[in-house]
């Protein structure tokens, strides 16, 4: 492998991983703050996808479409916490499981009812569908690169938003000591619902910026979903520090496994999260 | 993932011209004569779903053509869900042959369920016709009396496009599919012709399944600077495939091959990325024969969207069904006669004229096809009457 190969193959690892980080994001904060553990969050990529496929269609703008889609898919978050996931805060993850398996059951019927199960595509907005010239014969497709910066200027916003702001603080605070924050006359149930809703939106969003370069198909969500938790495992539960991490190591060491043990490039990443388990059994950072 | 509860509806064709004679006032016990039981195993949940009620429609479409009614006798369908999962297979093929009693079978899409359904009905007294799955073993190794298949075998798809590519010129060539059967076989069956035609497959890449992050795959076949590449890739995977292929820019510097799955259900998500792709395959929607024409038509009307490949390979099962009936007077009692009738029976079906191999294959015409403004065209028959080696079969 010569150098600019070898560039070209890390490019590729870190973008998979910058994507990584943003589906895994979600359900790491939610998990952090809430202690909630919700199956349905590959589904919200899943319906990311389908959204903005439907509102691209409809209004001929992919970036309207993002941000409608942004909307929706906020507005289903807010519904699910305030209608279903409020009843299981005393309840232990057994519930929760129960009930977000149920979500892709649910989300996954809605898809085929509503778009069928024929692939679909969706095409890159015409403003970033260039590519640039990377080595003599490879190109570099634009909108991966546009998508690896709003992975970055996502991932700098919550560290912002974590660690600089009030609502960051309660987050924080949040994920230490819930009781606490609550007898400190914090209103607790609006912070989920807003952890909540943000947290499936990151998911959405991902669905989203991703949807011109994959297919949407059923059963999308349920494969980001193991990758998913491979990152979060590894990063440490609830950490988002950890989940930065992790998904960058994910999607790189799977990148140079492919091409260098292809024979056992599909059980790599699941190597990387056993040995990391053995000597970080909590994974990377521990929140 | 969705499980459809009703694992078996029951459908009588005739009951409502029955229920109409009964209304009239009208005795029909004794006029009526014993229907024909076909199953039907396939998939109606989960992502072959459309594969399924694709199928479903062009058999219910040949017998409805027919009269509703194969040799005077009416037909009642059993419709059962494999959901395209193996494991269940045994189980819901045991229920047809054992307790329904099914004259046939028909089924399925997924070649796992396949191998399941046909370990299953070996013996028994059922009939089973296969509309999709083209793992080379259900009419090859696994190959049995009681089992036809109106489809393809893997290899029948991708074995011409060897030899198409050194026509090409193409000497270098990289193959790349998921590391499972359908795609092991169809690149065996690419490298099998194409090396004995004198070319030389220098990589053969396979990535776990159902991965579709191909970027660094990518990337290294652009190190290696092939004279081609031949893939295959079905369904989403096809689609992301063609896609993240153009992206990266090597569509027009390395020319992309593969077997007609590439882009079968698959060009209108891939848009431009699949214009001027080569492929391979027994059918073409826009294969210009009276039939073909005939069919789609009549598919559109009765089902209000156009037909595609798997429809035309349910249709060819009923078309078979009523063959055989029809051809021993509607004795369905006596396998060994039906089984004969089918051997003989000579389809005409929307892809052209075939008929069966001694291992109950079709001996088929296979087209090179080009997508055109979002369209598969027949550039020309790359293999005409292409018979499945059906290597490990004693029949």
């Amino acid at each position: 492998m010569d150098l600019s190969l070898f560039l070209v193959q890390l490019l590729n690892g870190v973008q998979y991983g910058l994507l990584l980080f943003l589906i895994a994001s979600g359900l790491t904060l939610v998990f952090g703050v809430m202690g909630i553990l919700n199956l349905a969050h590959g589904s919200m990529y899943m319906i990311g996808a389908y959204l903005v496929y439907y509102f691209t269609t409809v209004t001929d703008s992919f970036f309207l479409a993002v941000v409608i889609a942004c909307a929706i898919a906020m507005i289903i978050g807010i519904i699910i916490e305030r209608f279903l996931i409020t009843h299981l805060y005393q309840r232990d993850h057994l519930d929760q499981v129960l009930l977000t398996v149920g979500l892709i059951f649910i989300f996954n019927a809605a898809q085929g009812f509503i778009w069928g199960n024929d692939p679909l595509g969706v095409d890159v907005p015409a403003i970033l569908s260039s590519s640039i010239q990377l080595t003599d014969i490879v190109e570099y497709p634009v909108y991966r690169l546009f998508i690896s910066v709003v992975c970055i200027a996502i991932a700098v916003a919550m560290y912002y938003v974590i660690n600089h702001t009030k609502l960051g603080m309660m987050i924080r605070a949040g994920e230490s000591n819930r009781d606490m924050v609550e007898a400190l006359g914090v209103d607790i149930r609006k912070l989920f619902t807003i952890v909540f809703a943000v947290g499936v939106t990151l998911s959405a969003l991902a669905g989203i910026v991703s949807a011109p370069i994959v297919s949407l198909v059923p059963g999308m969500g349920e494969r980001v979903l193991i990758s998913c938790f491979v990152v979060v495992v590894i990063g440490g539960m609830g950490s988002i520090k950890g989940a930065f991490v992790a998904a960058l190591l994910v999607g790189i060491v799977d990148t140079f496994a492919s091409v260098l043990l292809p024979g056992m490039s599909s059980m790599t990443i699941y190597l990387l999260m056993a040995m990391i388990l053995i000597f970080k059994p909590q994974g990377l950072y521990k929140s | 993932m969705l499980k459809n509860t009703s694992k078996i509806r029951k459908i009588t064709v005739a009951a409502s011209i029955a229920s109409s004679f009964l209304l009239s006032g009208f005795a029909v016990k004794a006029a009526e004569k014993e229907p024909i039981k076909i199953g039907v195993m396939l998939p109606y949940s989960g992502v072959y779903a459309g594969l399924g009620e694709a199928a479903t429609n062009g058999l219910k479409q040949a017998i409805r053509e027919h009269g509703n009614k194969i040799a005077g006798r009416p037909v009642e369908f059993l419709l059962s869900d494999t959901e395209a999962k193996p494991a269940r297979a045994p189980e819901l093929t045991s229920a047809m042959t054992d307790k329904d009693k099914a004259d046939f079978v028909i089924g399925p899409v997924h070649s796992g369920v396949a191998m399941g359904m046909i370990k299953s009905i070996r013996g028994k007294d059922s009939i089973m016709i296969i509309p999709n799955a083209g793992i080379n073993a259900a009419t090859g190794a696994f190959c049995q009396p009681n089992v036809f298949r109106t489809s393809f075998s893997s290899w029948q798809t991708a074995y011409p496009m060897g030899a198409e590519a050194v026509n090409m010129g193409y000497k270098k060539v990289v193959t790349m599919s998921w590391n499972y059967g359908f795609g092991k076989e169809s690149l065996a069956a690419f490298e099998e012709s194409f090396e004995a035609a004198g070319g030389d497959v220098v990589k053969k890449i396979f990535i776990p399944f159902p991965k579709t992050e191909f970027q660094s795959y990518l990337t290294e076949i652009a190190s290696i600077k092939p004279d081609a590449v031949f893939v295959f890739f079905a369904g989403g995977g096809s689609v992301k495939f063609v896609k993240d292929y153009e992206a990266m820019g090597l569509k027009d510097k390395i020319p992309l091959i593969g077997s007609g799955f590439l882009t079968e259900g698959t060009i209108e998500a891939q848009g431009e990325a699949a214009e001027g792709l080569l492929t391979t395959l027994h059918y073409a929607d826009s294969l210009d024969n009276p039939k073909n024409k005939t069919f789609r038509s009549q598919y559109q009307e009765l089902y209000g969207k156009p037909a595609d490949l798997y429809a035309v390979q349910g249709y060819d099962a009923g078309q078979l069904v009523i063959q055989a009936v029809e051809a021993t007077s509607g004795n369905t009692a006596d396998k060994d006669a039906l089984i004969k009738a089918m051997e003989s029976a000579q389809i005409d079906s929307p892809r052209g004229q075939f008929h069966f191999s001694k291992a109950h294959n079709p001996i088929q015409n296979i087209y090179l096809r080009k997508v055109e403004n979002g369209e598969n065209v027949v550039v020309k028959t790359a293999a005409s009457s292409l018979d499945d080696p059906a290597r490990g079969c004693k029949l």
